[in-house]
């Protein structure tokens, strides 16, 4: 791969996008601040049509229009502002991979309504697990990745851009034209239905390009060059020993020969394959394995991370500020900051007016929000140095609820021994209910270790949809000897306790695991790992030990 | 607004077309909530939704769609009394809407111009005798999500706010789509759904280049594939229509309702209103297909789709709540 190469691919997908922005709807250029973004940006400029710089913290009345409460009071009439996205246009949204997924859906809802809006996406992510959102990235076209150094891109001349424009819908598709895309697709695994489609306009857009009437077969190449490299999930599997791709490729001759000359099919499946496979990314493997391990996000599913919102909660004083959908005005405290210039501002024409409110005036509510914690301790009370170690997750339990009124939290208390779990203590905040029904805690048997993170996870699921953020204490030596079906096997123990842990990362429960076992081993710092948890071995710790060690580790 | 792509011509995704279909004959089944992957045409089918519905017929100028001029509520002052056919309304509820757009509030330009205290409807009021629909409704706000959980319930919309108290009918199908790698949804709004469908993208090539091929044809020419395949959605209009009126005549035997809850039971739904839901979309099923009688047919047809999400979480069961429904049933039924 050359950077010649990599920057005439820039050019062909910008002037694609140029020639259909509503059909291909944009792409994302994945790069740094340096020389190939700047470059990039420059030809950006150029392309024809308006365009609008947004970025992720944009609110939904500069994107959708909204009361403009300034000039509304200045006319003493409402006046609405027309939103950025009203109109079609080309929306660049930059720091792209910080996009909440609030923003990306309703920048997906936009390019879904077919209004002609083409959105680029300047994505800076640092790391492979950043990146823009999946939603919008499956809705664009093309992803651009370029080398480091710059090199000009360059655009045709607007008049060609017209010239194509015009001739778009009349370029012709060859009947094996979208057969082969969908197969191609299908073998780098890609599910989505959108790749073919946008694949196929886009081969449409380059033909019309060219001065072609019909898609060629190097069009066609380019296209999936262009749509298919940053979506593949696999490799393709040889032709050879996959039956799968066969079945339709004998398909595709059918068809051809049932419509005669226009046949594509003299094009060697394979060479568009290892065209596209050449265009991989080499880390591609190690990024699959990024974007699935990466947490899932509980955003507005009732989770109240959020810590601070201006909506509902416990009020905090009012603060000048722009109005906005979501903001809402005090009026009370509106009204008081306007008072004193009443005498002074009724002058000239305004003199008839009752009331002169400017902008400045305005006082946005605020509410603090925040979510209670949830300290899940799920302690393994297996074996003989069982009664030792719940005697310290009580105290330890005890002394965090002694701090929870301040602090918000709530605390559940979990123990597994035996073939199950049990829930000894339900979440609660109350000191006294919790003392009583920590007094009698028995301890041995086996450890189900599986059996208690499947009751964590469900508490946390729980907590979750009363938006409480669930947080794991796991108090155990990792030695599982009981899986879920509580017949004594060690493999199968670990066997369960492994996928319940990797679930409950998917579920984005972040935690501390607590080492407890005389000499630190393997076992629980590989439960960690694969819990996503952070690891601390304490082997003779007390109450107190544990209590400092959690709340530190938690909040760092 | 510009022409939605034909119902009919979706390729395959029959059970979440099946599920849209019948809350289309028994809008009391409320409503059908749509998970699944990216780009599998979810959006795609509820917007053609709007195009194929039979069109009802409301008092002219009501905000509220009433079927009947005295049902007309008081605030709006609605001068006529005749009768006009509409389109049934599917309204979309945007992401980033406002609590005042939901619910209505003070019309805001009536107070200031002419310092009249008016109540200006929003969504709900509109989507009175239709259906709303939510697009990633698993990333709506909680208190929007909060306001709906009510109205969905009650069929009531009721506003006190700004000196205004005003209650007005908002009984609609509730339609949301979302992809739950996401979020999640509340419990207790999954519960308002009485239909749930899980999408995925077809697996099968031929399957696949169809669904490409129609949506490029589409994209093309609107109105020459729109008409290419408006008898076919004709036809299903005729179908709702006859089901509508066929729904009252089907009778719920005491055999069937003792395999509701049998099915209920043996999967451990919580409540009973996954029973009903079940009584209730095989009766909507029995009746789009024109059979004489409710038979386990039509359970084993809608039992994946009334009970998938009324189910205990099973964090190990990989294969779905689909899976499992369908095969408790095959259990049960044997």
């Amino acid at each position: 791969m050359t950077t010649g190469a990599d920057t005439a691919r820039t050019q062909r997908a910008l002037a694609a996008l140029a020639v259909d922005p509503g059909g291909l709807k944009g792409l994302t250029f994945r790069a740094r601040m340096g020389p190939a973004r700047q470059a990039f940006e420059t030809t950006l400029g150029k392309l024809p049509g308006p365009q609008h710089r947004i970025h992720p913290a944009i609110t939904d009345d500069q994107l959708f229009g909204g009361l403009n409460i300034a000039a509304s009071l200045a006319e003493g009439r409402p006046i609405r502002d027309a939103g950025l996205a009203d109109q079609s246009s080309t929306l660049v949204l930059t720091m792209a991979e910080r996009t909440p997924s609030g923003l990306a859906a309703r920048l997906a809802q936009l390019l879904d309504a077919d209004h002609g809006h083409a959105l680029i996406l300047l994505d800076e992510a640092a790391s492979a697990e950043e990146g823009a959102p999946q939603a919008l990235l499956d809705r664009l076209a093309f992803h651009i990745e370029p080398p480091e150094a710059a090199t000009p891109v360059r655009l045709p001349a607007a008049a060609d851009l017209d010239a194509a424009r015009k001739r778009l819908s009349r370029v012709q598709v060859p009947a094996d034209a979208l057969p082969q895309l969908v197969t191609l697709a299908a073998r780098f695994g890609i599910h989505s239905l959108r790749a073919p489609s946008l694949a196929l306009r886009a081969a449409r857009a380059l033909a019309a390009l060219d001065a072609e009437m019909t898609i060629t077969e190097d069009h066609l190449q380019e296209a999936a060059e262009l749509v298919y490299p940053s979506r593949a999930t696999m490799m393709p599997a040889e032709a050879e020993d996959e039956t799968p791709p066969d079945a339709p490729e004998a398909d595709q001759s059918d068809n051809a020969e049932e419509n005669g000359d226009q046949s594509l099919t003299d094009l060697p499946d394979d060479i568009l394959v290892s065209a596209i496979a050449a265009l991989l990314p080499p880390d591609i493997l190690d990024r699959l394995a990024a974007k699935s391990t990466r947490p899932a996000n509980a955003a507005g599913s009732g989770a109240g991370d959020r810590r601070r919102g201006n909506r509902r909660g416990r009020p905090l004083p009012s603060r000048p500020g722009r109005p906005s959908a979501q903001a809402r005005i005090d009026p009370i405290a509106t009204l008081r900051a306007a008072a004193p210039w009443q005498t002074l501002r009724r002058t000239g024409r305004n003199a008839d007016r009752a009331l002169l409110i400017l902008p400045s005036d305005i006082r946005i509510k605020r509410f603090e929000d925040r979510s209670d914690r949830l300290l899940i301790f799920t302690v393994d009370a297996s074996g003989s140095a069982a009664v030792a170690r719940l005697a310290e997750a009580k105290g330890a339990v005890e002394l965090m609820l002694a701090q929870a009124y301040a602090r918000r939290d709530q605390v559940a208390l979990l123990a597994f021994r035996g073939t199950g779990t049990e829930t000894l203590l339900p979440p609660t905040r109350s000191l006294v209910q919790a003392k009583r029904r920590l007094a009698s805690l028995p301890g041995g048997g086996g450890t189900p270790l599986a059996s208690g993170l499947m009751a964590a996870g469900d508490l946390a699921h729980l907590a979750r949809g009363r938006g409480l953020t669930p947080m794991l204490v796991l108090l155990t030596d990792g030695r599982a000897n009981v899986p879920l079906s509580g017949e004594p096997d060690r493999a199968a123990a670990n066997d369960d306790a492994t996928r319940l842990a990797s679930s409950l990362r998917q579920q984005g429960l972040s935690g501390v695991l607590v080492d407890t076992s005389n000499r630190p081993t393997d076992a629980a710092r590989t439960v960690a790992a694969t819990l996503g948890a952070r690891y601390l071995a304490l082997p003779r710790a007390d109450a107190h030990g544990i209590s400092t060690a959690v709340t530190t580790a938690l909040e760092a | 607004m510009s022409l939605a792509f034909p119902f009919s011509a979706i390729v395959g995704q029959d059970t979440m077309k099946q599920a849209l279909i019948l809350t289309a004959i028994d809008p009391g089944l409320g409503g059908v909530l749509v998970f699944g992957d990216r780009g599998t045409g979810k959006s795609t089918a509820v917007r053609a939704l709007a195009a194929l519905l039979p069109p009802i017929s409301a008092v002219k100028g009501c905000p509220v769609n009433s079927e009947r001029p005295e049902d007309c509520p008081d605030w709006a002052t609605v001068p006529d009394t005749d009768l006009v056919e509409r389109p049934t309304p599917v309204v979309d509820l945007p992401l980033g809407v406002t609590e005042d757009r939901v619910t209505g509030a003070l019309d805001i330009e009536r107070a200031l111009t002419r310092g009249e205290k008016a109540f200006e409807p929003g969504l709900l009021a509109r989507a009175n005798r239709g259906y709303l629909y939510i697009d990633e409704v698993n990333l709506l706000e909680d208190h929007i999500v909060d306001l709906l959980l009510d109205v969905a319930q009650s069929g009531i919309n009721a506003v006190e706010r700004e000196g205004l108290s005003i209650r007005h009918p908002a009984r609609f199908v509730l339609v949301g789509s979302g992809n739950p790698e996401e979020g999640e949804l509340r419990p207790q709004l999954l519960d308002r759904f009485g239909l749930s469908v899980e999408v995925a993208s077809p697996t099968d090539i031929d399957e696949r280049i169809e669904v490409v091929r129609r949506r490029d044809a589409f994209d093309m020419d609107r109105e020459g594939f729109t008409a290419k395949w408006q008898p076919e959605d004709a036809k299903i209009r005729k179908a709702i229509l006859a089901g509508r009126k066929a729904l009252r005549e089907l009778e719920a035997t005491d055999a069937i309702l003792r395999d509701c809850a049998t099915l209920a039971v043996a999967l451990g739904a919580d409540g009973l209103r996954g029973e009903l839901t079940l009584l209730r979309a095989a009766r909507a099923l029995a009746a789009y297909q024109g059979d004489k009688a409710i038979s386990r047919d039509h359970l084993t047809a809608v039992a994946p789709l009334a009970l998938s999400h009324r189910l205990r979480r099973d964090p190990l069961d990989e294969a779905g709540s689909t899976t499992r429904v369908t095969r408790t049933v095959a259990e049960t039924f044997g």
